[in-house]
């Protein structure tokens, strides 16, 4: 999976679970959580939806590194298999 | 013969709209059987009878706004209609125990004789065979039931059919809810050119309406509704409010509680599940004080009419913020007899639909108790205000490492705070005390609750 493929996946993930928000709000750097008002229930969603569709197994310890649009991209891009 | 009236949906509403039928006369009904759709101030909410019967005739017409109390449809007891199978009423619905019952019941049904209309199949309704039930998960799942293969006793598709379709592979042709079907159709659009994003990927008419709108900036579905919506919960949410604080003489309580055991048997529960199994804090938060109202009974009830009633049934209301403002607080029944992983499931259920902004009848009657829980977004702690009729509030903040001083040694702990508001024309701070000091010990072993 390259950066893009990630971001599409990662926009597709979010907007299923909370079609109400609004992903270019998302600044830089900032955490999903915040910028999107997700609470813990949005966000186990929003991590079963990434595994499901990637099949890439995501720890709890993990979910820090995916809060931010970024660290969410780059924990993709370097756990997805090499095609 | 027995009315099937406009239940009363929450303390503050007057009247509904209804907007859907989903059964028609001479369709037999069951007990908690979803039959119509109405629109409130707050929601839209799935209503859901409370006997069983047979649909006689439809009173209220779809669009009609009526007070609660009137009557919708006629309802006679079922006598001759051959009630099929089994597995038809798998919503059970909620034991209204001891509270008063918004929805008229009528225990003793007299049998009328055979009152079956005999009207002919109505093209355009799906046939007589699917039950509302099946029909209106049909409807959810985005199911179209003229191609599911049947493998009931009667030759009638059963609710495990119905999953099951919804769970095939899309390669049929696109997956629609029929509501998009018809407006499909209505707009000309080609569903298999759409991104479903209803359940299990199936178009629904959202996403007809953003194909509708190619440009770049997705118009927000049916802004004037969603914006009138916004405006009429915010009124209702007002008016509640200040009834409660107008007629509730609250009184808070606050402690702390060491959240350690809680969050460590959280983690290790689950490091071992895969993610889509996993549990989040507040279930363990919902199920301590559903346990909890065991050792205080005199929050859990309804005061109506001058008068406290304790219920025996445990429904927590769930306060739950619509992220386009406002908040809503359906009820997860029966609580403390679920377990924790069926707590989370509903929860999940809950939160979901109570955004989509669908709701059943009996969530939104009858919640016994409510648990707001702001910890999310950071808040330290929360006194909630009571819903009327119900008699108390418990709030959970944030877990936060503190400083916590203990058999004389100063440590760092996770700690988080949980408040009680509660009525005090029923119990008072030392009763009230009592049931947060025993959510602090169930909290101690998770493993129990």
């Amino acid at each position: 999976m390259n950066t893009d493929e990630a971001r599409t996946l990662i926009s597709e993930t979010l907007r299923q679970v909370a079609p109400e928000a609004d992903l270019a709000q998302v600044m830089s750097g900032e955490t999903l959580q915040e910028a999107l008002d997700l609470d813990s229930i949005d966000f186990l969603n929003f991590v079963t939806g990434l595994n499901e569709a990637t099949s890439i197994e995501i720890p709890e310890r993990d979910y820090p590194q995916l809060s931010t649009l970024e660290g969410c991209v780059s924990y993709l891009v370097a756990r997805s298999p090499v095609a | 013969m027995g009315d099937f009236t406009m239940p009363s949906l929450g303390a503050d509403m007057e009247s509904g709209t209804l907007t859907q039928w989903l059964v028609k006369p001479g369709d037999p009904v069951h007990r908690g059987d979803i039959v119509a759709v109405v629109d409130t101030e707050k929601s839209t909410i799935e209503i859901e009878i409370f006997e069983n019967g047979v649909v006689g005739e439809l009173v209220v017409k779809e669009g009609e706004n009526v007070p609660v109390g009137s009557v919708l449809a006629r309802v006679s007891a079922p006598g001759t209609a051959a009630v099929p199978a089994s597995g038809l009423a798998p919503v059970p619905a909620a034991p209204i125990e001891a509270a008063p019952s918004p929805v008229p019941e009528h225990p003793e049904i007299t049998l009328p004789g055979p009152e079956i209309t005999l009207a002919g199949p109505e093209p355009r309704r799906a046939p007589m065979s699917h039950s509302p039930v099946i029909r209106h998960l049909a409807e959810q799942l985005g199911v179209d039931l003229a191609g599911v293969a049947a493998s009931g006793p009667g030759g009638e598709v059963t609710r495990a059919d119905v999953e099951r379709a919804a769970q095939a592979p899309p390669h049929a042709p696109t997956r629609a809810s029929p509501l998009a079907r018809r407006v499909a159709g209505e707009l000309g659009i080609d569903l298999n050119g759409l991104t479903g994003t209803g359940p299990g990927g199936a178009v629904v008419e959202r996403d007809l309406r953003e194909a509708r709108v190619p440009t770049s900036k997705v118009v927000a579905p049916s802004r004037s509704s969603g914006s009138a919506r916004q405006e009429s919960l915010r009124r209702a949410i007002g008016a509640l409010m200040a009834r409660s604080k107008r007629e509730i003489p609250h009184y808070y309580l606050s402690t702390t509680v060491d959240a350690g055991a809680a969050t460590a048997w959280l983690e290790k529960a689950n490091l071992s599940r895969s993610v889509r199994d996993r549990l989040v804090l507040p279930v363990l938060l919902i199920k301590a004080t559903a346990l909890a109202v065991a050792k205080a009974p005199e929050v859990n009830g309804f005061f109506t009419d001058g008068e406290f009633l304790a219920s025996e049934a445990v429904h927590v209301g769930v306060a739950i913020s619509l992220r386009a403002g406002g908040v809503i607080a359906p009820a997860i029944h029966d609580a403390n007899r679920l377990s924790l992983d069926e707590l989370m499931l509903k929860l999940n259920d809950l939160v979901r639909r109570a955004r989509a902004g669908v709701l059943r009848s009996s969530e939104m009657s009858d919640p016994t108790i409510t648990v707001s829980n702001l910890g999310d977004l950071g808040v330290e702690s929360v006194f909630g205000v009571i819903y009327p009729p119900q008699v108390a509030v418990v709030g959970f903040g944030a877990v936060t490492e503190r400083p916590v001083a203990k058999d004389g040694l100063l440590g760092v702990r996770p700690c988080l705070t949980a408040t009680l508001s509660a009525d005090h024309r029923v119990s008072d701070g030392h009763r009230g005390g009592r049931f947060l000091a025993q959510i602090d010990r169930l909290l101690q072993e998770p493993e129990k609750l």
